[in-house]
């Protein structure tokens, strides 16, 4: 995937191999020779956890499927079944909704990380769209993933997210309809939802390769965002890029264990454990953590269609970052005003969040608002004006210079630079 | 920067709690000591076995427990019955079937039933006791309150996950007069913890309602807490297993971690040192 390979085969079992098909070799330019920046950080290794993620959902999932069926008279008999009687069942389970939970927090890391770098930036705008398309597909699998296990959240997040598609003019209702497969949320929609849950991580996984084709052709961005030079700015990926992401995968891993042994239930919701009833809907309809920024910029603005575009361009405005942000200087340890920005950025998300779990009302709807207006101002007005008023700092000549000051080395994650006020 | 960000944090603890008081009207159930938490927590057996009873003389007469077969008592981690007591038990109960000609016919239990439920449906519940008792298989995990912040964020590091039992036990606990100004509709009972307060169940557990085998302590509280644990146990067959397992893997883990990060810093040491080694590599 990347340039040429320096890939030697040794056994002549390799060689037959090679002349036939050069999958060793590519291996090999990709994942062992292939340079890598010398100073990224630790937050470079959230990649290679959301590889490690995705691998865990698919292997957990397809055995899961083996136990699991979908019909809404036995969907839910049938998870706890998979929950009492299957053998690790409960592991399984857990693992896997768990799994989802940190699939995302990796996701939203890794996604924060790149706003941070500018990785975004000329030339690997291909690669973050695709990267956008894969946060897409995988909210569009967690959340048909919920609805499977047929508890009353599942049941009642599917029918109040599905109803956002009838805000759309004239074919709103028609198109509900189509999703539904009937009059309302029943066995055709959780039917439907079950073959996409199980085809989209495939199609995710498709996605990822060419994501990390883009990238091995870019070439990965760094902390100090300016491109590597010489040899002397690089290290092979493997030994050093391998241990690096091992060791953090690895820690990553206890944080995952945490939550699917001691604490499975704490990011589900009580209401999924009775099994879904049309005639009662429950007192509050909350979606898992990681759609509530989203719920919160939906239910900030009280036109329902207005409300569903804000939504979907909130989530979608990321694929045009790299032509909001005209700064040259990609990486925010040279741009003191964006790093401030940046930080505000994650706070208003993180602030949406916590809103979307609140009841629409009084001061949350305020609060609400205000996130969502400093949301879209950051990509639409911030970002754009910034690159032309900003007074950036001195980059420096090359990687290898930003790790090495003076001669001392100082590590592979430099302290970034801050300014002394 | 900082100045920015702290006074927005201050700005945002400032308009939280505000909100958050004037809308908690409901009673915060109170915590109970639990063997089963923690990272070490297991089941108590004599407590699980207390609980069967009062569930058996009690809340079956409402409550159904469909997912749960009489098998499950005898099961590792659980109340510990043994098999045969399983046997003696499952055959007290009556259990509808087919007879080989087809017919509908009652037969005596056997460990592999499920439990039978006190109504034939879900309409026949309701009708009886006004609303549909609930199904207890999984009561324990499917109720919970409120935690608001910042008390969500500290169960994470303290693991608090009992919200459920705690809950159950405020419940059994909750029914008092109701006060002048609230109007309790007919069928209805006053219970300070149930939303909204007005509970179609009647008061089911009274002070020494149910004697203990073990002679343990019979007062409401007690018995309230001995038939949650039980309750528990029905959600969450496993946890015990879970928890050891747990154990084992997050020590694993670590030392897995711990020997990853010395070969990690052995591995860039090299290049940390000696840069201009990389410049002969090509
Ligand atoms: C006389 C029938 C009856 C008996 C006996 C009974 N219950 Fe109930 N129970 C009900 C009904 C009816 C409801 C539904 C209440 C409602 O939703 O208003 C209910 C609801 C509950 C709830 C759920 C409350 C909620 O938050 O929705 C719990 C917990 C509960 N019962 C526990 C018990 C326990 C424990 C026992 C045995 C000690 C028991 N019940 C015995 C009829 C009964
Ligand atoms: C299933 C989800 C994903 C997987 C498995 C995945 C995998 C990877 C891997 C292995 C890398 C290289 C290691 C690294 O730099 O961290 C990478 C880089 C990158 N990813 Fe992803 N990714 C996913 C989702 C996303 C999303 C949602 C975005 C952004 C919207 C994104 C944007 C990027 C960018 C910009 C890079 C280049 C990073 C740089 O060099 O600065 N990725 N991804």
């Amino acid at each position: 995937m990347s340039g040429h390979s320096t890939y030697q085969p040794k056994s002549g079992a390799m060689k037959w191999l090679e002349r036939r098909l050069p999958i060793a070799s590519l291996v090999h330019s990709s994942f062992v020779a292939y340079p890598t920046p010398r100073n990224l950080n630790y937050w470079w290794t959230f990649g290679g956890i959301l590889s490690f993620m995705l691998g865990v959902q698919i292997v957990t999932g397809v055995v899961l499927a083996m136990h699991y069926t979908p019909h809404v008279d036995l969907a839910f008999k049938s998870v706890e079944g998979i929950m009492r009687d299957v053998n690790y069942g409960w592991l399984l389970r857990y693992l896997h909704a768990n799994g989802a939970a940190m699939f995302f927090l990796a996701v939203y890391i890794h996604i924060f990380r790149g706003m941070y770098y500018g990785s975004y930036k000329e030339p690997r705008e291909v690669l973050w769209i695709l990267g956008v398309i894969i946060y897409l597909l995988m909210m569009a699998t967690g959340f048909m993933g919920y609805v499977l296990p047929w508890g009353q959240m599942s049941f009642w997040a599917a029918t109040v997210i599905t109803n956002l598609f009838s805000a759309i003019p004239l074919v709103g209702d028609t198109i509900v309809t189509w999703l539904w497969g009937g009059y309302a949320v029943g066995n055709p929609t959780l039917n439907r939802f079950y073959s996409l849950h199980y085809l989209l991580p495939f199609v995710i996984a498709g996605v990822v390769v060419l994501h990390v084709w883009a990238l091995h052709v870019a070439g990965q961005n760094n902390p100090a965002g300016i491109e590597p030079k010489t040899d002397k700015d690089t290290v092979p990926f493997t030994p050093y890029a391998t241990v690096k992401d091992a060791f953090f995968v690895a820690c990553f891993c206890v944080l995952f264990a945490w939550f699917v042994f001691y604490i499975p239930n704490y990011l589900g919701h009580a209401d999924n454990y009775i099994p879904a009833n049309p005639a009662q809907t429950p007192a509050e309809i909350v979606p898992e953590w990681y759609y509530l920024p989203f719920y919160a910029i939906l239910r900030s603005i009280p036109n329902k269609l207005l409300g569903v575009t804000a939504l979907f361009s909130s989530i979608l405005i990321l694929a045009f970052l790299p032509w909001l942000d005209t700064s040259k200087v990609r990486s925010a340890r040279y741009r003191p005003l964006y790093r401030q920005f940046f930080w505000l950025f994650v706070i208003s998300a993180i602030g949406l969040g916590y809103l979307g779990s609140k009841p629409p009302e009084g001061i949350y709807v305020i609060l609400s608002r205000i996130l969502t207006l400093y949301y879209f101002a950051y990509f639409i007005i911030v970002l754009p004006l910034l690159g032309f008023f900003e007074k950036t700092k001195p980059l420096p000549h090359s990687i290898a210079e930003s790790v090495l000051k003076e001669g001392v080395p100082l590590g592979a994650s430099a302290p970034s630079s801050r300014a002394k006020a | 920067m900082t100045r920015t960000l702290s006074a927005l944090i201050v700005a945002a603890a400032l308009a939280v709690p505000t909100v958050a008081a004037a809308q908690e009207q409901q009673m915060t159930p109170p915590r109970q000591n639990w063997s089963f938490s923690g990272p070490f927590g297991t089941y108590d057996q004599a407590q699980l076995q207390r609980g069967f009873k009062i569930y058996k003389e009690v809340c079956s007469n409402c409550h159904s427990m469909e997912l749960l077969s009489f098998r499950n008592l005898a099961e590792p981690g659980g109340p510990g019955f043994t098999e045969a007591q399983v046997k003696a038990l499952a055959a007290e109960y009556k259990i509808q079937d087919l007879d080989d000609k087809g017919q509908p016919t009652e037969r005596p239990g056997r460990p592999a039933d499920h439990f039978p439920s006190p109504f034939p449906n879900a309409a026949a519940a309701a009708a009886a006791n006004g609303v549909a008792p609930p199904d207890m298989s999984t009561l324990a995990k499917a109720r919970t309150y409120t935690r608001g912040f910042p008390w969500f964020i500290f169960d994470i590091f303290t693991q608090y996950q009992e919200q459920g039992p705690d809950y159950i036990v405020a419940i059994l606990n909750g029914y008092k007069n109701p006060p002048k100004d609230f109007s309790l509709p007919a069928g209805g009972h006053y219970n300070e913890y149930f939303p909204g307060h007005n509970i179609a169940m009647p008061q089911p557990l009274q002070d020494g309602q149910v004697t203990f085998d073990d002679g343990a302590p019979n007062s409401l509280h007690e018995e309230a807490k001995d038939v949650a644990a039980f309750l528990m146990w029905a959600s969450e067959p496993h946890l015990v297993q879970r928890k050891r397992i747990g154990f084992q893997v997050m020590i694993f883990l670590i030392v897995l971690s711990g020997l990853l990060y010395f070969t990690k810093k052995k591995v860039w040491k090299a290049v940390e040192l000696h840069p201009e080694k990389l410049e002969q590599k090509a």
